[in-house]
């Protein structure tokens, strides 16, 4: 039997006994060893796939084009400015291919149009990943030494947001994130810094606290801090996952702490409504639906979001309270979008009372809360503070804290060794935001975040707004973003400027770039409308849209009021590109009229959308036009025709790059479209 | 040495167990039966990626047509396809319900359901979604922007249609029968010149000076991609290998 180690030294002798043949086998061996690094990169991913394109494509039509265009070898993309190395080109051969369109296999695909070109940007820039990997594993995923991952489909839209501060038409996801991240009261406790400067700023306006006493009772404050979503199903303020002890205390301090509103909130005695059964038509008739919503008997919500849901306003509201409230909300809260309706006492008893009613008597049925104790007290201050209840309320007494949650200012370039995931989670960025949105308390014990009520697809906008919100963004040149345009802080000047405070215009209407796009933008409307038709709407509006669920309401304004508002506007919101008197709003011939009609409704199809005469016509998408001749100015009409954008950007109406004489002759005909004519007429 | 050689069959053995259980996690179907019916959730379309705004409900029927409550039911798609919850037995009223997200690509998606009948045969159905690319997206936005009032004959309480208003009917952009013969110039040329520009009513306004040609060819883009029957040319259709 031979030994291991005698073995080993025949061997050793065969090998390399002989000088010649121990340098042969040492020249073989340096041989191999040299071609371990070409015969690594011949059999490297990238490689085979560039070898399997050439393959795919020779069969097709066009192979020598796709050919000619390809090249091979490691390709990459350099842009040392947007930090940008990309090697993706390697493999991904057919991305600027238009004739691979019907190929699905990847990494051959063609990339989808966007408006970008490839090169200027580069894939990583929206993808995410590592953009210097060659293998397919570290490119897509994130490894012990790779920590990017792609990022998925889902939030691709976040890569936009990265350039695009203002909003696209083409990415709505984005577009909806980053409404909610401003409406939600995220930022009222996180800090978002804008890379144009300042801050994000909050657009929801949670109410004051200070006289909350005035407006409802210890009972109620104590069920919604439990649950606000047993209350109103579309409650915006989150669940704080209070034990019964903690709301008690809070509900006592907020009610100790509440200061008597001054002003006259209580002074008004309510009155029995006169008739109960006018609630529901004064409720229609006032457009209350317009920002408030109710719970119908489906369970299907009914109104807009503006203001807080109605459905058991009764068991949240002292009768006093809501009977001030209707007859003028700004006595309580100044700031109110809700505007000052100037009902008369009788209405303000009916529609309170109609309000009143609107409650669930099982509701505060089995809460029974002993009177506050100062322990009681102090500790509820102590919970206000530490869940930071300020950052959202006024609270009297206590300061609104500030840093009081992590700054989400670049939360989309957070490294993943800095974040912690909850047992069963996929180790990514996106799904670490995202499940914080959905279940914030579950990442640890003694979270403060409360439990918000998102839906899926608004944790997905969210996250994908959040995402937006990384080192790429905050650094990138001012050259390559596109900045958002700020809502103006535009204050009408004067009497009429408090007017329309009163009124709160500005929660529908628009105007120098301020207000809500509810309603028609006013910017110019002095140079639109004629005066007495103006007069005439303040004092009892009238609506222009019959297919509107939305309409302006009655406000019962008094005669000098509505002068002030007509006389600001027909002087103030003109626009100086023309003269609104340049064309006489009468006196057309009836053949010039004729000519109009004819264009009207044959060469421009314009009853498609308006209605001229309510007998043939029935177009329901633009304003009805039987009156407009009363209405507007033949000159706003005339350069309304000419390019209604110019006039109203947002305006659906297409621009037809109409003949002047056309416009001129539409614009006689629209313009004898008299109020009074048509009156006579039906006489 | 044979100790450590049974100790490795056992793990072996535990580890398959594991395996085989973990295959069979889904509860045995009580009860079988031999047809399945879409009931809503097919045809949707969303953006890439995201969950269908719908979830997709099946039914499970017996050879009367009656609904079988407790019968398996189970989703598959291309593997970029989530289902949540991808199997699962049917409900008293003998349906399953499961929300999806579309995978990463642009285009059709195939969605097979199946439940076994008692024949241990399967019975199948296939179900057509759409996942929008950036174009669609932007072109989805464009039509209920400037487009669907007139062309979409559904009302909501949010915006009457002008549908039926309309003298000479707009065609719904889903009618592929007819869209699908128009080439992709002729709705270019529709769209940016207006009804006459193809010898149509001028009740379609020319948007050629409201909309950019981009904007266009996205309009165009979603119209091919939620046409009924499917354009044939691009959108492809993704299946399970």
């Amino acid at each position: 039997m031979q030994t291991p180690s005698k073995n080993r030294s025949s061997l050793w002798r065969k090998l390399f006994g002989d000088p010649l043949r121990a340098f042969g086998i040492v020249s073989v061996t340096l041989l191999l060893l040299l071609a371990i690094a070409p015969a690594k990169n011949h059999f490297s991913e990238w490689r085979h796939y560039q070898n399997s394109y050439l393959t795919m494509i020779r069969g097709r039509g066009e192979a020598i084009t796709l050919q000619r265009h390809f090249q091979s070898g490691i390709q990459q993309i350099w842009h040392p400015e947007l930090g940008v190395v990309d090697r993706c080109t390697s493999c991904h051969v057919g991305l600027k291919e238009a004739s691979l369109s019907d190929v699905n296999q990847q990494p051959f695909r063609r990339h989808p149009p966007i408006p970008h070109n490839l090169e200027p940007y580069g894939c990583v820039m929206c993808h995410r990943g590592q953009g210097v990997a060659t293998t397919v594993e570290e490119a897509h995923s994130s490894t012990l030494a790779w920590e990017q991952p792609l990022l998925p489909a889902r939030y691709i839209e976040s890569s936009c947001g990265q350039c695009h501060r203002a909003p696209l038409t083409g990415t709505p996801q984005l577009n909806e994130g980053r409404k909610l991240l401003a409406s939600s009261g995220c930022v009222h406790c996180h800090t978002i810094k804008l890379p144009e400067g300042g801050t994000l700023q909050a657009t929801d306006d949670p109410p004051s606290l200070l006289h909350i006493a005035d407006k409802t009772t210890r009972e109620w404050i104590f069920t919604w801090l439990k649950d606000p979503t047993a209350y109103a199903v579309s409650a915006r303020m989150p669940n704080f996952k209070l034990s019964d002890n903690d709301a008690r205390d809070i509900s006592g301090f907020l009610i100790f702490n509440s200061v008597a509103s001054p002003g006259d909130t209580l002074a008004l005695k309510q009155k029995a409504a006169a008739d109960p059964s006018a609630g529901p038509s004064l409720y229609g008739e006032s457009f209350c639906a317009t920002c408030h919503a109710v719970q119908n008997a489906a369970g299907n919500l009914v109104g807009g979001n503006i203001g807080p849901e109605l459905t058991r306003i009764g068991n949240k509201a002292k009768p006093e309270w809501l009977a001030a409230w209707v007859n003028n909300p700004r006595v309580y809260d100044p700031g109110t979008a809700m505007p000052h309706y100037r009902f008369t006492e009788e209405q303000v008893a009916i529609l309170a009372g109609f309000l009143q009613a609107k409650n669930d008597s099982d509701f505060l049925a089995n809460v029974h809360l002993d009177p506050a104790t100062p322990e009681q007290i102090a500790h509820g201050k102590l919970l206000v503070t530490e869940y930071g209840c300020a950052s959202c309320h006024e609270i009297s007494g206590i300061k609104k804290p500030e840093n009081f949650a992590p700054e989400l200012t670049r939360i989309g370039s957070k490294p993943i060794s800095q974040l912690i995931f909850v047992a069963g989670m996929r180790h990514a960025l996106p799904d670490y935001i995202a499940g914080k949105l959905r279940q914030p308390r579950s990442f640890a014990p003694g979270l403060k975040m409360p439990q918000y009520t998102f839906t899926p697809v608004q944790i997905d906008a969210l996250t994908t707004a959040l995402l937006a919100l990384n080192d790429r963004s905050q650094t990138l040149p001012g050259t390559m973003t596109v900045p958002n345009v700020a809502d103006s802080t535009y204050r009408p000047a004067g009497k009429a400027g408090q007017l329309m405070n009163d009124l709160a215009c500005f929660s529908c209407h628009r105007i120098n770039g301020r207000g809500s796009s509810l309603a028609p933008d006013l910017t110019w409307e002095g140079s639109a409308v004629q005066r007495k038709w103006l007069d005439d709407f303040l004092r009892n509006p009238n609506t222009l849209r019959p297919a509107l669920i939305r309409r302006m309401p009655k406000f019962n304004l008094k005669a000098e009021e509505v002068t002030t508002l007509a006389d600001y506007i027909m002087t103030v919101y003109q626009n100086p590109a023309f003269d609104r008197d340049s064309l006489p709003n009468s006196g057309y011939s009836a053949s010039d009229i004729e000519h109009g009609k004819q264009l009207f409704y044959s060469k421009y199809a314009c009853q498609g959308c308006h209605i001229v005469d309510v007998k043939a016509d029935k177009g329901y998408i633009g304003p009805t036009l039987t009156a407009v001749g009363s209405r507007l100015n033949a000159a706003w009409i005339y350069y309304w025709l000419k390019n209604p954008q110019a006039l109203r950007p947002e305006t659906i109406e297409p621009n037809r790059n109409m003949p002047d004489e056309d416009a001129r002759a539409l614009t006689v005909f629209l313009a004898s479209q008299k109020e009074s004519a048509k009156q006579e007429a039906k006489r | 040495m044979r100790h450590a050689n049974i100790l490795g069959l056992l793990c072996l053995s535990a580890v398959l167990c594991g395996c085989a259980r973990k295959a069979a996690s889904a509860p045995p179907p009580t009860a079988y039966g031999s047809v399945l019916v879409e009931v809503s959730g097919g045809k949707q379309a969303a953006p890439v990626g995201t969950r269908l705004e719908q979830p997709i409900v099946v039914q499970v029927n017996d050879d009367q047509g009656n609904a079988v409550t407790g019968a398996l039911v189970s989703f598959h798609g291309p593997s970029s396809v989530e289902f949540d919850p991808a199997a699962g037995s049917t409900d008293s009223s003998g349906q399953f319900t499961a929300t999806v997200s579309l995978g990463g690509m642009a285009g059709r998606y195939q969605i097979v359901a199946s439940t076994l009948t008692k024949t241990q045969q399967t019975a199948t159905l296939k179900i057509e979604e759409m996942a929008l690319g950036y174009q669609e997206v932007l072109g989805r936005e464009l039509n209920e922007q400037y487009c669907s009032r007139c062309h979409n004959p559904e009302s909501t309480p949010e915006r009457v249609s002008n549908y039926d208003n309309l003298e000479v009917k707009p065609h719904p952009f889903t009618e592929g029968d007819t869209l699908n013969k128009m080439s992709d110039p002729d709705l270019l040329a529709i769209i940016s010149h207006g009804g006459p520009a193809l010898n149509k009513s001028p009740l379609m306004p020319p948007y050629g000076y409201t909309l950019s040609k981009s904007d266009t060819q996205a309009l165009i883009a979603y119209i091919r991609m939620i046409s009924d029957p499917p354009y044939q040319v691009p959108g492809m259709l993704y299946t399970k290998k």
